[in-house]
């Protein structure tokens, strides 16, 4: 963190969105997190999408439980509705916020903490129900706000600060969303806004539960040798097998690609995303297939980045449960609730 | 791009546009700070190590620096840097203890400075306390030269002049008033001098020769003369109606002088649009305050006389064509125009002159009849002879007169202990970390909004009751409170250490201003478009790091628009970016040469 809130003087021919927005309008108040952590990283990384995507502050929700991570929210988009909820139960207020207004923009900042031991439930949940929301879980595979003890994700035989070696299993969360059925999965890392910055655009705008596990080192109890979450490890076995282009509705396609090697996908809003794979023989729109290379490659020790797994056609929430196309909290009370007479109605019918 | 090399005395000097700018390299932020603790005498000798006349230049320097200010790259005005150097001079406690000794016992050369002007006076400030005897001959019975005879006043007055002075004179000048050298050669010959350094300025004012000069020269008067003459108390009237020819500086001291005799209607005449006046804005805007006329686009063509007095002036009316880059491509004459006047001031330019200098004595002339004098060491073709000041490269300012003294003291010195005049010290930059615990620094690093203080003035009914009350008043202590703060400190400088980092990316995403990258390395026109924001400031540099250790890619600063927030460095997580002031040292005759400062190690 810094002492000093970040000055609003700006670089004078800094661009603006098609709202007349610059970068900076996107930013929220100042980091309180550790100088280096890779979560302020994905703070600039969301920011920088949000503002391409000239989102309009006031229609964005961002949604977070308890943790480091889950202090990330306050950062960006100070305009937005923040909503910090109980431990590993974002999940639940996302779903309700959802339920009661599906014109809005969802984002839910998670840890690996809040999604993986306490919010796991949540986390399988809404990727049942496939809440129409972009969850990003920023992973450092340790409990930094109660002083550095191995979370859900840590490794086996990563090594802890004070020398301590982890035994336990990880949960992947990228295995665990695409078991469960998850249309949209996607894994990059703080230090590569490259990749993440369009995967977090391709996010918000996916219909449907689009969850993105980032790679985010802490810089405090988890950046030291022996760890395999710190900027080191990380960029040693840093290995992105599909990168993402989010090209917006109205930008034409203007970069040449080569037949075969890249893949666009329109999405239901007209925008597309377009997959430039790396690795070769990796199908980022086969499940199985998918789930086998990233297993395979976390066994050789290998940290597969990118747009790992992306379904067409599902049907989100408000589809499956044939909810109305006007948000339930703009339809009169009146037509929303059956009353005590329509009540008594239904009730009869179970007498 | 190759590392840069922050070693390069220039290359951290160059960030700090300011010092930079200023001919005599004034360490402004360093004495900025020394303000905002309010340690003004501190501040004062800053500032009086490198431009000598701190009071005087805090209110009429022509202030290079200020354009030059990189808080006008983020907002639209500089610092006031050159009003609160006048705050560390009005606030300064005595200073005459602190100033180098003088030795007792004198080296035994006899330097003769020909004008007891700011270039004179800065060459016996560095030499005297080498043990030099210094011997000044001044034509008139003060000294200051043009600082005295063309600065009226109300603009900087005499007390200010007089104790700037005698800080210099009283510390063993001997100081020749009244004594105006008629012949170099009678100099050279009999004065039994070392070295001779001439700084008489530029006193000859331009003529303008035109129908009616010399009929009406009772009522038209040589700007610089006129002056003069005032300076003097020789002139203590003017008419009614005064035209003033010119739009320099001088112009303007002559307008303001002319209301403060009793002229009630004065025009400042311009022969081209607004864009092409040579006179600061700021001393258009104080005209312009006390109601002065200009007039663009008028040019002279005769004076006007009735019954052999002066009538007015009639002018040809001008209409210019531009071309889209603003130049005049074209110009035609619409009409002529009578304008009456009482009195004409002729405020067009002025001269070097020497016509006591013999052609035969080995002191080169050029073709415009000015002496040939080396750009660097100010010697002319004769050995042991020199020039600074507006006599030896024609007008310029103060400061600029100071530095010309400075370098001409080191080559005298050089001169008269027998070394080669061109082995002279190079400037160096010393770096010290202003870290003071995790995240404090030995400076305000937050950046302040606040917007430039407004100079008061003294009320316009107020101040034309006597010709010597002095306009500016000076800022309060509450806008010098605000205006400090203003500064952004761009002496405290971004240093990288690339095998500290671990490209976490916190300096990218906290800094303001979008001047920080991690990228490939590549040319610099190429870097320079492919930056998080584009680099098009090509006076600025781009500071370019070793290859990181995971990536090999390079950290490239865009030095142009950095407000000196620190925020990079108190976010780094492994300090691979500290905070450092740099502090440049520009050489001065007592630094001596390397030699000397290997034989002597000094303690900055």
């Amino acid at each position: 963190m810094t002492f000093l809130a970040k000055p609003k003087v700006r670089h004078p021919s800094l661009p603006k969105n098609s709202l007349g927005l610059t970068r900076r309008d996107y930013e929220g108040s100042m980091s309180t997190l550790c100088a280096g952590c890779g979560h302020d990283s994905i703070t600039a990384a969301v920011i920088e999408a949000c503002w391409g995507l000239a989102l309009e502050p006031q229609n964005l929700v961002k949604l977070s439980g308890i943790g480091c991570s889950s202090k990330t929210t306050a950062y960006f988009v100070g305009g937005g509705h923040g909503f910090n909820s109980v431990h590993g139960r974002m999940p639940s207020i996302a779903m309700g916020a959802n339920a009661a207004n599906r014109d809005l923009t969802y984002i839910g900042v998670s840890g690996d903490g809040d999604t993986l031991s306490i919010g796991l439930g949540q986390f399988c949940h809404a990727i049942r129900r496939n809440l129409n929301m972009l969850y990003i879980i920023e992973n450092n595979g340790v409990y930094g706000l109660t002083k550095g003890q191995f979370s859900a994700s840590a490794d086996v035989g990563t090594q802890a600060k004070r020398g301590e070696v982890n035994r336990q299993p990880p949960i992947d969360p990228v295995l665990l969303a695409l078991t469960l059925g998850a249309p949209f999965v996607a894994r990059s890392f703080s230090g590569d806004k490259q990749q993440l910055v369009p995967l977090i655009q391709a996010g918000i705008r996916h219909r449907g539960f689009a969850m993105i596990d980032v790679l985010s080192p802490c810089v405090t109890f988890n950046d030291h040798e022996g760890s395999t979450k710190s900027y080191a490890y990380a960029r040693e076995h840093y290995d992105p097998a599909v990168n993402a282009d989010f090209v917006p509705f109205a930008r034409e396609i203007t970069a040449d690609y080569s037949a075969g090697e890249s893949l666009p996908i329109v999405m239901h809003d007209g925008s597309r995303i377009v997959l430039k794979k790396i690795a070769p023989d990796y199908d980022p729109t086969d499940r199985i297939a998918a789930m086998a290379k990233i297993q395979a490659g976390m066994r050789r020790q290998e940290f597969l980045t990118g747009m790992l797994y992306l379904g067409r056609g599902d049907r989100e929430f408000h589809d499956l449960n044939e909810m109305p196309q006007t948000p339930l909290n703009a339809i009169p009370y009146g037509q929303l609730t059956p009353g005590s007479k329509g009540l008594d109605k239904i009730l009869a019918r179970f007498r | 791009m190759e590392p840069t090399n922050t070693g390069h005395p220039d290359y951290f000097h160059k960030v700090v546009d300011c010092q930079w700018a200023c001919p005599a390299h004034t360490d402004v932020p360093e004495y900025i700070r020394l303000i905002a603790q309010g340690r003004f005498t501190d501040a004062y000798l800053v500032n009086r190590k490198s431009n000598v006349f701190p009071g005087i230049l805090g209110r009429v320097c022509d202030r290079p620096c200020e354009p030059a200010c990189r808080r006008t790259r983020v907002e639209e005005k500089p610092v006031a840097i050159c009003r609160l150097k006048r705050v560390a001079a009005d606030q300064r406690d005595d200073v005459t203890p602190l100033l180098p000794k003088v030795p007792q016992l004198k080296n035994g050369k006899r330097i003769a400075c020909v004008g007891a002007g700011c270039a004179s006076l800065t060459v016996a400030n560095d030499l005297l306390p080498l043990g030099y005897e210094i011997t000044m001959f001044e034509q008139w019975g003060q000294a200051g030269g043009l600082m005295r005879t063309n600065i009226p006043s109300f603009r900087l007055p005499a007390q200010v002049l007089n104790e700037e002075i005698a800080m210099i004179v009283d510390r063993g000048v001997d100081l020749q008033l009244g004594a105006r050298i008629e012949s170099m050669q009678k100099l050279l010959s009999d004065g039994g001098f070392d070295a001779v350094f001439v700084g008489t300025g530029a006193p000859k004012g331009k003529e303008l020769d035109l129908p009616g000069r010399k009929e009406g020269t009772a009522n038209i008067h040589v700007g610089i003369d006129w002056l003069e003459s005032l300076a003097f108390g020789h002139v203590d009237s003017i008419g009614k109606r005064v035209l003033i020819i010119g739009v320099g500086n001088t112009a303007m001291d002559c307008c303001r002088s002319s209301l403060r005799l009793g002229a009630a209607d004065v025009k400042v005449m311009a022969r081209k649009p607004r864009q092409y006046f040579k006179a600061s804005a700021w001393e258009l805007e104080d005209a312009e305050e006390e109601r002065v006329e200009i007039v663009v686009n008028h040019s002279p063509r005769r004076f006007v006389l009735e019954n052999g007095r002066l009538t007015g002036m009639v002018f040809d009316v001008l209409e210019y064509e531009l071309d889209a880059a603003g130049r005049i491509t074209s110009e035609r004459v619409l009409r002529e125009e009578f304008i009456a006047a009482d009195d004409v001031i002729l405020a067009i330019g002025q001269e070097n002159a020497f016509p006591w200098i013999e052609r035969d004595l080995g002191i080169e002339f050029d073709v415009w009849d000015v002496p040939k004098v080396d750009v660097k060491t100010f010697q002319s073709t004769r050995a042991g002879v020199f020039f600074g000041g507006d006599s030896a490269f024609g007008p310029k300012n103060i400061i600029w007169a100071v530095e010309h003294g400075h370098q001409a003291a080191i080559s005298i010195h050089n001169h008269c202990q027998g070394k080669a005049l061109d082995v002279r010290l190079a400037p160096g930059v010393n770096l010290q970390s202003r870290k003071m615990g995790m995240h404090e620094w030995s400076y305000a690093n937050d950046y302040n909004p606040a917007e430039r203080r407004l100079m008061p003035h003294v009320s316009l009914k107020e101040r034309f009751k006597k010709i010597d009350i002095e306009v500016e008043l000076g800022f309060t202590a509450e806008q010098v409170v605000a205006e400090v703060q203003r500064c952004l400190n761009c002496d405290v400088q971004t240093v990288f250490a690339a095998k500290l980092c671990i490209e976490c990316d916190a300096c990218i995403d906290i800094c303001p201003v979008d001047c920080l990258t991690m990228t490939p390395n590549g040319t610099e026109t190429e870097l320079r478009g492919r930056l998080k924001a584009p680099a098009t400031n090509l006076t600025q540099a781009l500071y370019v790091s070793e290859p990181l250790k995971f990536t090999q890619r390079v950290m490239v600063k865009d030095e142009d628009l950095c407000v000196h927030c620190g925020l990079c460095a108190e976010r780094c997580p492994t300090a691979a970016w500290d905070m450092q002031k740099s502090t440049i040292q520009w050489p001065h005759a007592v630094d001596g040469t390397e030699a000397d400062q290997k034989a002597q190690p000094r303690v900055a």
